[in-house]
């Protein structure tokens, strides 16, 4: 075969976005203006969980400019995309501090918020739910009196009528209790973390206006445009074709903007000024806590080996603190089951997985939806497991680690294609953090040098209908055009899409112009822009579109070469006779049609249209679980080295390494960046931020400022990253997902390595100094 | 009716190099002025509490928090924000070193170290990290951002050699 020049996908093609954003020219949803906008403010709870006796807006409406107010009485009804339980404004009683009570509607922004600083509230305080495990005890006080009464969006959510749990996913696999009792070695232990936010650097912001014809056209930072239609269909009775969702670039996501928040609220507020334009941009303290965030948890888990070490029997308990609403904390909930074991070759397997409300903020998907969180805990009792053996942690993993012919928690089976080389991958890492140069060192100056490792998997639990589909439109100059609702969150995705197109259709990526913005009454449907899977779906439409472009193309010169399709090959932009490349046509002169030389014309614009749904993907079973929940689990094993201070207990990450197996790495520059920002977040999760929740349910760190995330200098001296590429048979070039896996591991491997280097259990986070500080006294106590 | 300060001023900034005449409250920021009345949004809202650093702008060449300052604080002081730096090493070296992803940040950070470049063009390590924990960045774990920034230096250090 000849080599095609124009090859693309494994080179590191420059981010099509980066110039603009240099130049700070790209426009978000925020930096749009347009004379006459009103601007909306939210009035918030400010107890965690309460009746509302009475709002007073009184004072409000003497506020120059205001336009409008309304409260939850306006829609009493429940929202959700797993369980519809959330009231867009609460009404009776409000759940968490920082909940929207009502809106208010004003010429400027200021206006808004000052009248919503005089609306009066008057509630009546309830006692308050402030941690899952008060939450699970049978007296608890009840956060949702009717859960039972809930409509169920998805048919995987099993509310529990009368109690906190908003959800319970079980895995029975073999023989769990036959199989404990004759294991050789066992060990059992319990970790947590409170809830924490995913602090995108823009924060959420909508505009929505509804035009006298009934469209409803909405602009957003938004990862689901898609999603926006349907909520706004299902529970506001707006014809799907009648709402329109455009999505400029997005300024961060981690799975924050998966949901929808916001755009409810704003179309309640456009449609009480008339259908007026208007504006709800969220201020920071807002975007933490009245916003959903990131899951809390508390996992107990146990595990048990036979003589050699080799796993034979696991139990996982994750009490999933999903705050006052299940939102996306569900579908997490039914993820930490269906991966609950890490990438183990385990055959008893029994978990139970809780969705748990609580009075604290609500928590929706987070870049990795169960797995960093999961793999905190599994990669923790790894370690500990390892030391009861008086086994290399190292070589307890690889001798356990999972491979084809094996199956998942859900009884997957494996094959070659579907999962990535586990064993591969801790064999690199060992290597590339030099394992065997010591684990565990003291240093001249009295510091302590300490590795922690962490293997990890993850497959994605999209819809069983989940799909993406992709124009591509030809220009007359032969360049092309490509419309996919794929949205740029900083990712990569348009660049990585852009690629593919130039490869496929052996052309120069400087010819493929990508639609950055999202506009969902132009571009194909796409299920989300979430879950790792854009790569995947999106790329596969791509391919399908391409090739679709490629017929039409070559129709087109067949009739103008007078010749079978069949004899044409493409590329370097033409269409040319494979026997005689020299004899063909450009692409230039067949993208509109073709023009013979007396005038006449044929064929017209090439438009290429291609699609991808997910197939055989299946529900789990009620009752253990069994199912196909995702299409591949991709792979991989993180490393930390970290210098630990032992007279004050603080430390510097001195290395961070990912190695990781996603198949096919179309762009390896943008795929190191999404492991290093992907470390990054991970270990910021783990070594700083969490919420602080005073005794009654108040978020006391509410800003920036005092939660605290790393900054520039806190970040490892050194970040490693390799990847092994075993293709999937289905993925597009092999491709599997890569986006979410950066952060999975990378709690566990900081928890191990600096437990290692204080000799203590660290099994909660985050890992301040001063919580290692506490730790250790309780060990020392404990020893005296 | 509550006033609440609503009375408005016209006065004149210097941004980017042209005078513009830009209609104020006293309340308002220098982000709110830059932001809606000239169409500059390459400098962020994100936290308007001086936390972030994404309204990073440069006020007589200082790097200011643009949602701490009044716009009446900055009349007759030369403001240059992102959409005034064309074409600089920095923004290059921000591309060539892959230091944006979402780009949110970008503006800012650009701003900060432009002016670290030219403020302290020998700044040694402890001082680059200084001046940059002014500004968060969440997508690319800072190792690329502390690329470009060096580099810069040194691309600075090498032409006042020659």
């Amino acid at each position: 075969m000849m080599e095609n020049p124009w090859f693309s996908v494994g080179k590191p093609e420059h981010r099509i976005d980066a110039v603009a954003k240099a130049a700070g020219a790209v426009r978000y949803t925020a930096d749009y203006s347009v004379p006459g906008i009103l601007h909306a403010k939210l009035a918030t709870s400010t107890q965690a969980h309460a009746k509302i006796k009475s709002i007073d807006v009184t004072e409000s409406w003497k506020v120059p400019g205001v336009r409008a107010i309304i409260t939850g009485k306006i829609f009493p009804f429940h929202i959700g995309p797993i369980l519809a339980d959330r009231p867009p404004l609460a009404f009776e009683k409000v759940r968490y501090y920082g909940e929207p009570l009502a809106i208010v509607v004003a010429d400027h922004e200021y206006q808004a918020k000052r009248a919503a600083d005089l609306i009066k509230v008057e509630y009546e305080p309830l006692q308050v739910v402030n941690s899952v495990r008060e939450a699970f005890k049978t007296d608890a006080p009840l956060i949702h009196e009717n859960s039972g009464q809930y409509m169920k969006i998805i048919s995987n959510v099993y509310p529990v009528q009368g109690t906190n749990i908003g959800s319970h996913i079980k895995i029975r696999k073999g023989d769990f209790i036959k199989a404990w009792e004759n294991c050789e070695y066992k060990v059992k232990e319990t970790y947590s973390f409170n809830l924490s936010d995913h602090a995108a650097i823009e924060p959420r912001c909508v505009r929505v206006e509804i035009n006298p014809t009934g469209k409803v056209v909405v602009h957003s930072t938004t990862q689901s445009p898609f999603t926006i239609k349907k909520v706004l269909n299902q529970f506001f009775n707006i014809d799907v074709g009648n709402i329109i969702v455009h999505v400029p670039m997005i300024g961060g996501a981690f799975g924050g903007k998966g949901t929808v928040q916001l755009e409810p609220l704003a179309y309640l507020a456009s449609k009480a000024v008339g259908g007026k334009m208007v504006k709800l941009e969220y201020d920071r303290e807002e975007d933490l806590i009245t916003a959903p965030g990131h899951i809390g948890l508390e996992a107990t888990i146990a595990l048990g080996t036979n003589k050699s070490g080799k796993l034979m029997a696991g139990q996982y308990t994750y009490l999933i603190d999903s705050g006052a609403y299940t939102d996306q904390a569900a579908g997490i909930t039914r993820a930490a089951a269906i991966d609950c074991t890490g990438p183990y070759n385990i055959a008893n397997v029994w978990c139970d997985s809780y969705c748990m409300y609580t009075n604290h903020p609500y928590a929706t998907s987070f870049r990795g939806y169960a797995h960093p969180e999961l793999t905190f805990a599994v990669e923790r009792t790894m370690d500990q497991l390892a030391k009861i053996i008086h086994m290399d942690p190292v070589e307890l993993r690889t001798i356990n680690a999972i491979k084809p012919g094996n199956s998942s928690p859900t009884r997957t089976t494996l094959n070659a294609s579907n999962i990535g080389d586990v064993s591969k991958c801790i064999e690199r890492a060992k290597e590339l953090i030099n394992w065997n140069e010591g684990a565990r060192k003291e240093t001249a100056e009295g510091m302590i040098r300490a590795k922690g490792i962490s293997t990890f998997w993850k497959t994605s639990t999209t819809a069983t209908n989940a799909q993406s589909g992709a124009i591509l439109k030809f220009e007359p100059d032969g360049s092309v055009n490509l419309s996919c609702a794929a949205i740029e969150i900083g990712q990569g995705t348009k660049t990585i899409l852009a690629q593919m197109v130039a490869e496929r259709l052996k052309m120069d990526i400087n010819k493929v112009h990508v639609t950055m913005e999202v506009n969902t009454q132009t571009d194909p449907h796409q299920w989300r822009t979430v879950a790792s899977s854009t790569t995947f779906l999106a790329g596969r439409a791509v391919m399908n579109a391409a090739d679709d472009a490629i017929a039409q193309l070559k129709r087109t010169a067949s009739i103008a070469l007078q010749c079978s399709m069949e004899d044409l090959e493409i590329g370097g932009g033409r269409v040319y006779l494979k026997p005689s490349p020299e004899y063909g046509v450009k692409i230039e002169d067949i993208a509109l049609g073709y023009k013979f030389p007396n005038g006449h014309a044929v064929e017209g614009q090439v438009v290429g249209h291609g699609r991808y749904i997910q197939r055989h993907l299946t529900p789990m079973d009620k009752d253990t679980g069994f199912g196909k929940p995702g299409p591949w689990w991709s792979v991989g094993t993180q490393a930390i080295e970290v210098e630990w201070n032992p007279k004050d207990c603080t430390y510097k990450i001195l290395k961070a390494l990912t190695v990781l197996d996603g198949g096919k790495i179309i762009n390896p520059m943008t795929a190191v960046q999404q492991m290093r920002g992907g470390m990054y977040l991970g270990l910021s999760f783990a070594s700083h931020e969490g919420f602080q929740f005073g005794t009654d349910g108040t978020v006391l760190n509410p800003q920036l400022r005092t939660y605290q995330l790393m900054r520039f200098g806190d970040q490892p001296a050194d970040y490693i990253v390799d990847f092994i590429e075993t293709p999937a048979a289905d993925g597009p070039y092999g491709a599997r997902g890569i986006g979410e896996y950066g952060v999975i591991g990378m709690a566990g491997a900081l928890a191990n390595a600096l437990s290692r280097a204080a000799q203590i259990e660290l099994n909660h986070l985050p890992l301040l100094p001063e919580q290692i500080w506490n730790v250790r006294k309780e060990f020392k106590n404990d020893s005296v | 009716m509550i006033s609440n300060g609503t009375s408005k001023t016209v006065v004149k900034l210097h941004v980017n190099g042209e005078t513009r005449d830009v209609m104020i409250r006293s309340a308002d920021t220098l982000l709110e002025t830059l932001r809606e009345q000239l169409g500059l949004t390459g400098a962020k809202r994100a936290c308007q509490n001086g936390d972030c650093g994404a309204c990073t702008v440069l006020v007589n060449g200082e790097p200011m928090h643009a949602c701490l300052s009044l716009s009446i604080e900055t009349v007759n002081q030369p403001i240059m924000t992102i959409e005034g730096l064309r074409n600089s090493s920095i923004q290059q070296e921000f591309v060539d070193k892959w230091a944006i992803q979402c780009g949110y940040c970008t503006p800012g950070f650009i701003l900060n170290c432009h002016a670290l470049a030219n403020k302290r063009p020998d700044a040694d390590d402890e001082t680059i990290e200084e001046w940059m924990q002014s500004n968060l960045c969440r997508c690319t774990g800072y190792q690329e951002i502390k690329e470009a920034v060096k580099s810069v230096l040194q691309n600075h250090k090498n032409d006042s050699a020659s």
